[in-house]
């Protein structure tokens, strides 16, 4: 028999977490609820003594707040109350699952009792929800299923007369029940290339007939692979296979970028972004500032003469579709590593997000499965899981949140984007060595610290290459541990890196070990793994498992022999695991062994570059949208209010406002400005306490202009991303960008000319701009199929997304502008000209939606980059001289937006006339809200105007108002009537009301 | 000699960088030290004048914010812990800090060191919260506090709201032992919000021992020590530059390390 123990810690005083769990479950429309308590429960499953659980609930509770209660042997007794709830829900995980709290109790008790835990015996939590009120069965059940996530977790339902029958709830042990570990097996490729294409699509088969899960490797590729271990005159292993599959998935070698495709024989990336950051650099000469672009896991630029900033942005969308919060969490905690892993190691700096969503206020039912089968979550339940998801990975990291954004299009309700990103700060040299150099020699060590290997993040680069459908592996889900991660990243980046202990790192993120072994010893030219050596989760898996797991907050070092006690000492006492699992060598081949006996070996040659290359095909059919009958109205206040209201436009505070940005100092401008709090576009931060120089961060992101054309939706996410930064104080000669590209069913024709014509604006912008691309991702399958409420088949994929990231630095921040008016009086200025471009605007869509039909119209905005950059430089010589006291860049919601946030950041009215607005177009609407772009509005103290207007000269630009005494938000149209009149408040009543209860 | 500092550092503790600078700007020498070569005996305890528990998410908050943390002290470092405070020596705990002194029953220790007498809640909201508030002074008794009536910094926490029995409460009250209170000041005016963040009982947000001598607050004086850290400064600056005024360098935060780097000098 088992030794089982319940600890279950209870609240004694008012307690918030029930009291939110109380109301979040009435407004979701459970109003017969009266009162909720949540209890935490421990159980353990090792003997203790009586006296030792006593002591172990005295450590897991606060004595002032929190009364516990033993429980080993249900009874009666066990389950008395002292209050009478209808149902008891209790959540906990599934085996096999992380469990990060279990984790730390058990340190807790082993150094509380100065004893140990065998393999055999384990800590697991999980919660009940006692709920008092009137609900039927089938409300509970609901309830539940709000609270849980079935891929993770498992759900317990008791009512009251059962809960005390039973003597409380009962003894479950998530224990991961796999018997031996399986063999390695023998993959048979000479079969028809009918079966070939079945294994590279859904996987080997096992004994049992079912297939091991998807493996993206097309035909060709299986082919391929068939023809090598033709000439090896054998058959490949499990583990050869599935490590080719990660290694060629589309996730870590971006064939759709790096393929010929049509005329362009060196690929998307080669010819356009590439190219483009090379011709930049030799343009720019002695001001080159790219010191390591697209080879490391982040791409660095100089900030001062002894530091180094790195960016990279990743996505974590498939994920994040199943497991939200897992999904993100390990999207954020994942991107942190890819700044450890930059040279010898960056210390992130600052966390950056961006969610595309599903509107959360329409729930629409899809299925992944047919006849109504494995459904997907809610738009509202992905959009709470990632935000929080993000907060728990962020801000448990230590890492500031300075900048992020959401935005909102029906199309996402399949699969939502996560973007999320990490800046870091490396000194230049270490010990006299160049920081970002870095290489595994033969006869180093291959070390893995940090996190155990699980079953979990199986398939997790293949998978992320396919659409999400019925095959999508729930295995595919990792949970993550912040601490875990925080204590090697400390330990790494605080300590082993400045002595030099290791002569390489790098991430274990998709493919796992196998694809970071792998890509470290193309440093050194081969490598050899002992499989047995990986410290594992639990016995069972296979050693192919064991390879290609994505087990979280683990990374790869090389470390020389010599400095291997050293560095083992020295990571034991940070508490972080580091095991011998191989070595590097110079042999050209990638060698694993297990107990001695050779499971895989194959020339390294082949592994990375024997992908057979396949010349793309596009096409490029222009369409042609419905116009909206654009008639003059009388007034537009209301208009005004309606798109402050829309999600894409609105206040976001409630994310803004629970990722923490003021932790490590930096913050300078932060993500919400002025006495009205409103969302910024561009932040920025000070990742170097003792100097005053600081970063910008910004982006720019237009999905709906696809709809029209990907050129000038690249072209406009370009400069938006470039002007928020300079409208912030930015030199425009010291701005980098980073593209992030998720599109949707790449393998057609169509989708790839909308591919190319897009990575064609990059190029094009990027290089007038001269500001180069220094670190990009791609994700490009971003297509739901499934099923929809009737279970009919449905399709649903994303409208083709480009994020361009933009980072700035600025040598003095206390020169930096925040966009809230600051001054009554101040004079308002707009910097740039107005067209008719409403094509796609946010304006549009609300006009659509108002008519009940697409009238997303033709003109997009036009960027006419020399003329922009003339601008660029003009407004950082005013922000460098001291002349603008707010400044915001026009985007999403057009000029009549802009004005509104000025308004509402600084809590001052605006008397604003639009007759000399600069430009041409046709209609007050347009002057309002198209969104063309290179615009900027100023407000400037009225002793600077001749100043300020001398310098702007041989500039398109115009004094349009001025700041107010009062609250009052006017504007006067094209004839000089008011279109618009209301009070700040009003506005700021909107601007709150979307995402009030959030 | 400058008064020696050690900041705490490990399983998740992460302000240690920021609170060392602001030890070191005050006038100090402050040194990052990691729990585990305290307990290994590499450092000593005795060896420093000031100790400060920092701000973080040591353990993710697992069990209860501060409470592993503070297990892991108590376990290893206890009596040594206790030699310090018989000295005439100081410790402050930010935030995350604050909560393991809390656990360490360190404060506020009306009746004797060691015993739990409050508790950090989960927040009202039950979420994180980040944003800046204003704290007043509510005691003299301590010399983390001397000469100062008010700060305005940030809070960063999801489990700050202090819970207070009755009785301990009174005790407090009557023997002059609430830090700070947070108060409808310059910040909470300028940004709109009330002056309470998180739902703390009465309003407090630190509380001192019956010395003085150890000091907790759930606010961060370190991230609130520059002038371009605070919420407003684009404002101000723009006020005082029109005034002909110089824009200040420091915010009301760096206050107190400098109130205990002179308590030494």
């Amino acid at each position: 028999m088992m030794n089982i123990a319940r600890i279950e810690v209870a609240t004694k005083v008012f307690d918030t977490r029930s009291d939110v769990r109380n109301k979040r479950l009435i407004n979701s429309g459970f109003q017969n609820i009266k009162n909720v308590k949540i209890r935490d429960i421990y159980t353990l499953t090792k003997l203790f003594a009586y006296k030792e659980l006593e002591k172990i609930a005295q450590a897991l509770s606060n004595p002032v707040t929190q009364k516990t209660h033993i429980i080993l042997k249900k009874s009666v007794r066990s389950a008395k109350l002292g209050y009478v709830p209808n149902w008891a829900i209790e959540i906990g995980f599934l085996p096999g699952v992380t469990d990060n709290v279990a984790g730390t109790t058990k340190e807790i008790i082993e150094d509380l009792l100065k004893l140990k835990f065998t393999k055999d015996e384990d800590v697991y939590t999980s919660q009940i929800t006692f709920i008092e009120g009137k609900l039927t069965k089938n409300d509970a059940q609901k309830i539940a299923e709000s609270l849980y996530n079935p891929i993770i977790q498992r759900a317990h339902i008791k009512n009251y007369a059962q809960y005390t029958k039973d003597g409380g709830m009962d003894f479950i042990i998530p224990k991961v029940t796999l018997q031996k570990n399986p063999e390695t097996t023998v993959v048979d490729l000479e079969v028809p290339d009918e079966e070939l294409a079945k294994i590279g699509k859904s996987g080997i088969k096992g004994n049992d007939g079912k297939r091991k899960g998807p493996m993206a490797l097309r035909l060709s590729y299986m082919k391929e692979i068939q023809s090598y271990f033709r000439k090896l005159g054998r058959n490949p292993t499990d583990i050869e296979l599935e490590s080719l599959a990660q290694t060629w998935s589309e996730h870590c070698k971006h064939t759709i970028f790096a393929d010929p495709i049509d005329d362009i024989k060196e690929g998307l990336f080669k010819s356009y972004i590439k190219r483009a950051t090379e011709e930049i650099r030799k343009k720019k000469g002695k001001g080159d500032f790219c010191i390591s672009v697209f080879k490391d896991n982040s791409g660095a630029i100089t900030f001062d003469d002894q530091y180094l900033i790195t960016h990279k942005v990743e996505t974590h969308n498939s994920p994040s579709a199943l497991d939200p919060f897992g999904g993100s969490i390990t999207g954020i905690v994942g991107v942190n590593r890819d700044t450890i892993g930059f040279g010898l190691g960056a210390k992130p700096v600052a966390n950056y997000y961006g969610f595309c969503f599903a509107d959360p206020r329409i729930d629409i039912s899809l299925y992944k499965g047919p006849d109504l089968t494995q459904k997907m979550l809610s738009s509202k339940r992905i959009m709470t899981g990632v935000i929080e998801g993000v907060n728990q990975g962020g801000n448990q990291s230590g890492i500031p949140t300075p900048q992020g954004f959401i935005y909102f299009d029906e199309r996402y309700r399949g699969k939502p984007l996560v973007f999320v990103g990490t800046l870091g700060l490396i000194p230049k040299k270490i010990k006299g060595k160049s920081s970002y150099m870095k290489k595994a020699l033969p006869g180093d060590y291959v070390v893995m610290i940090g996190g155990k290997v699980g079953k979990d993040g199986i398939h997790g680069a293949t998978f992320s290459s396919e659409a999400l459908d019925t095959g999508s592996p729930v295995s595919a889900v990792q949970i993550g541990d912040p601490i875990t991660q925080k204590k090697l990243s400390d330990a790494v980046l605080k300590e082993a890196r400045d002595m030099l202990l290791y002569h390489s790192i790098t991430d274990n993120g998709a493919g796992g070990l196998s694809c970071s072994v792998a890509e470290m010893a193309k440093e050194s030219g081969g490598c050899i793994a002992y499989l047995e050596k990986v410290p594992l989760k639990y016995v069972g898996l296979a050693p192919w498992e064991i390879w290609i797991s994505e087990s979280q907050e683990r990374m790869t070092l090389a470390v020389p022999k010599n400095k291997w006690q050293k560095f083992s000492q020295l990571m034991t006492s940070r508490g972080v695991e580091a095991t011998i699992i191989g070595e590097f060598t110079k042999s050209g081949r990638c060698k694993v062994l297990l107990h001695g006996k050779t499971i895989m070996d194959i020339d390294m040659e082949f592994l990375h570059f024997g992908l057979p290359q396949k010349t793309l095909k596009s096409s490029f059919t222009p369409h042609h949208h419905a116009e909206p009958d654009l008639k003059e109205e009388k007034e537009y206040t209301q208009t005004l209010i309606n798109l402050l209201e829309r999600p894409n436009i609105t206040s976001f505070e409630f994310i803004s406002g629970q990722y923490d940005y003021v932790v490590q100092g930096n913050q300078v401008l932060a993500p919400l400005q002025g006495r009205g709090r409103v969302n910024s576009d561009t932040s920025v931060f000070r990742p170097l306490l003792s100097s005053s120089k600081g970063v910008i961060l910004s982006q720019g992101l237009y999905p709906t202009y696809s709809d029209i054309d990907t050129y000038h939706m690249a072209a406009s996410c370009t400069d938006t991303a470039i002007r928020n930064v300079v409208a912030v104080g930015a030199n425009p000669d010291s701005i980098a960008l980073l593209d992030n590209f998720c599109w949707c069913s790449s393998d057609e024709p169509e989708r790839l000319g909308l591919l190319k014509r897009a990575t064609q604006a990059c190029f094009d912008y990027s290089t007038k701009y001269e500001t180069p691309f220094i670190s990009g991702k791609d994700s490009m399958f971003n297509d739901f199929q499934g099923y929809d409420k009737h279970g009919k088949p449905i399709k649903i994929s994303i409208p083709p997304t480009l994020l361009i990231s933009s980072i700035g630095i600025v040598d003095d921040i206390s020169k930096v502008v925040s966009l809230d008016a600051k001054i009554s009086g101040d004079l308002v200025y707009i910097l740039g000209d107005t067209y008719d471009e409403l094509g796609a605007s946010e304006y549009y869509r609300f006009l659509s939606e108002k008519l009940k039909r697409t009238v997303i119209g033709n003109r997009i905005p036009l960027v006419d980059a020399p003329k922009n950059k003339k601008l660029y430089h003009t407004v950082y010589k005013c922000t460098q001289k001291g002349l603008i006291a707010s400044s915001i860049s026009i985007t999403r919601g057009g000029l009549g937006i802009a004005l509104a946030k000025k308004a509402m950041g600084g809590m001052l009215g605006l008397n604003i006339n639009l007759a000399n607005l600069p430009g041409k177009f046709s209609h007050n609407s347009s002057a309002l809200f198209s969104e063309s772009q290179g615009r900027i509005i100023v407000t400037i103290a009225p002793d600077n105007k001749k100043t300020f207007e001398s310098l702007l000269k041989g500039n398109s630009f115009t004094q349009i108002g001025s700041v107010s005494k009062n609250d009052t938000f006017e504007i006067r149209g094209l004839d000089n009537k008011t279109i618009i009149k209301t009070t700040i408040d009003r506005l700021l009543k909107s601007y709150r009301k979307t995402f009030a209860g959030y | 000699m400058k008064p020696k500092v050690l900041v705490f550092s490990g399983y998740g503790l992460n302000s240690e960088e920021e609170t060392k600078f602001a030890f070191d700007w005050a006038g100090g020498s402050a040194h990052i030290v990691h729990i585990n070569d305290l307990i290994n005996k590499k450092f000593s305890l005795l060896d420093y004048q000031i100790l400060a528990f920092p701000g973080g998410f040591a353990y993710g908050d697992d069990t209860g914010s501060g409470n592993a943390y503070a297990l892991k002290v108590r376990n290893h470092l206890w009596a040594e812990l206790l030699q310090f405070i018989q000295k005439d020596r100081l410790i402050i705990g930010i935030c995350n800090g604050f909560q393991i002194l809390v656990n360490l029953g360190l404060l506020p220790a009306t009746q004797k060191y060691g015993t739990r007498e409050v508790g950090l809640m989960h927040n009202k909201q039950a979420r994180y919260v980040v944003r800046f508030v204003d704290l007043n002074v509510e005691t003299h008794k301590t010399p983390w506090l001397k000469d100062i009536k008010s700060l305005s910094i940030p809070v960063a926490n999801g489990e700050g709201r202090l819970s207070i029995p009755g009785d301990i409460l009174r005790n407090l009250k009557k023997r002059d032992m609430i830090a700070f209170r947070y108060f409808k000041g310059e910040m909470s005016t300028y940004l709109d919000l009330p002056a309470n963040p998180n739902g703390s009982v009465e309003d407090i947000a630190g509380l001192i021992d019956p010395t003085g001598k150890i000091l907790g607050l759930m606010p961060h004086p370190e991230r609130g020590m520059f002038f371009v850290q605070l919420p407003n400064w684009p404002l101000l600056k723009e006020q005082y530059k029109r005034q002909g005024r110089k824009i200040p360098k420091e915010g009301s935060g760096l206050k107190i390390f400098q109130n205990a780097i002179k308590y030494f000098s």
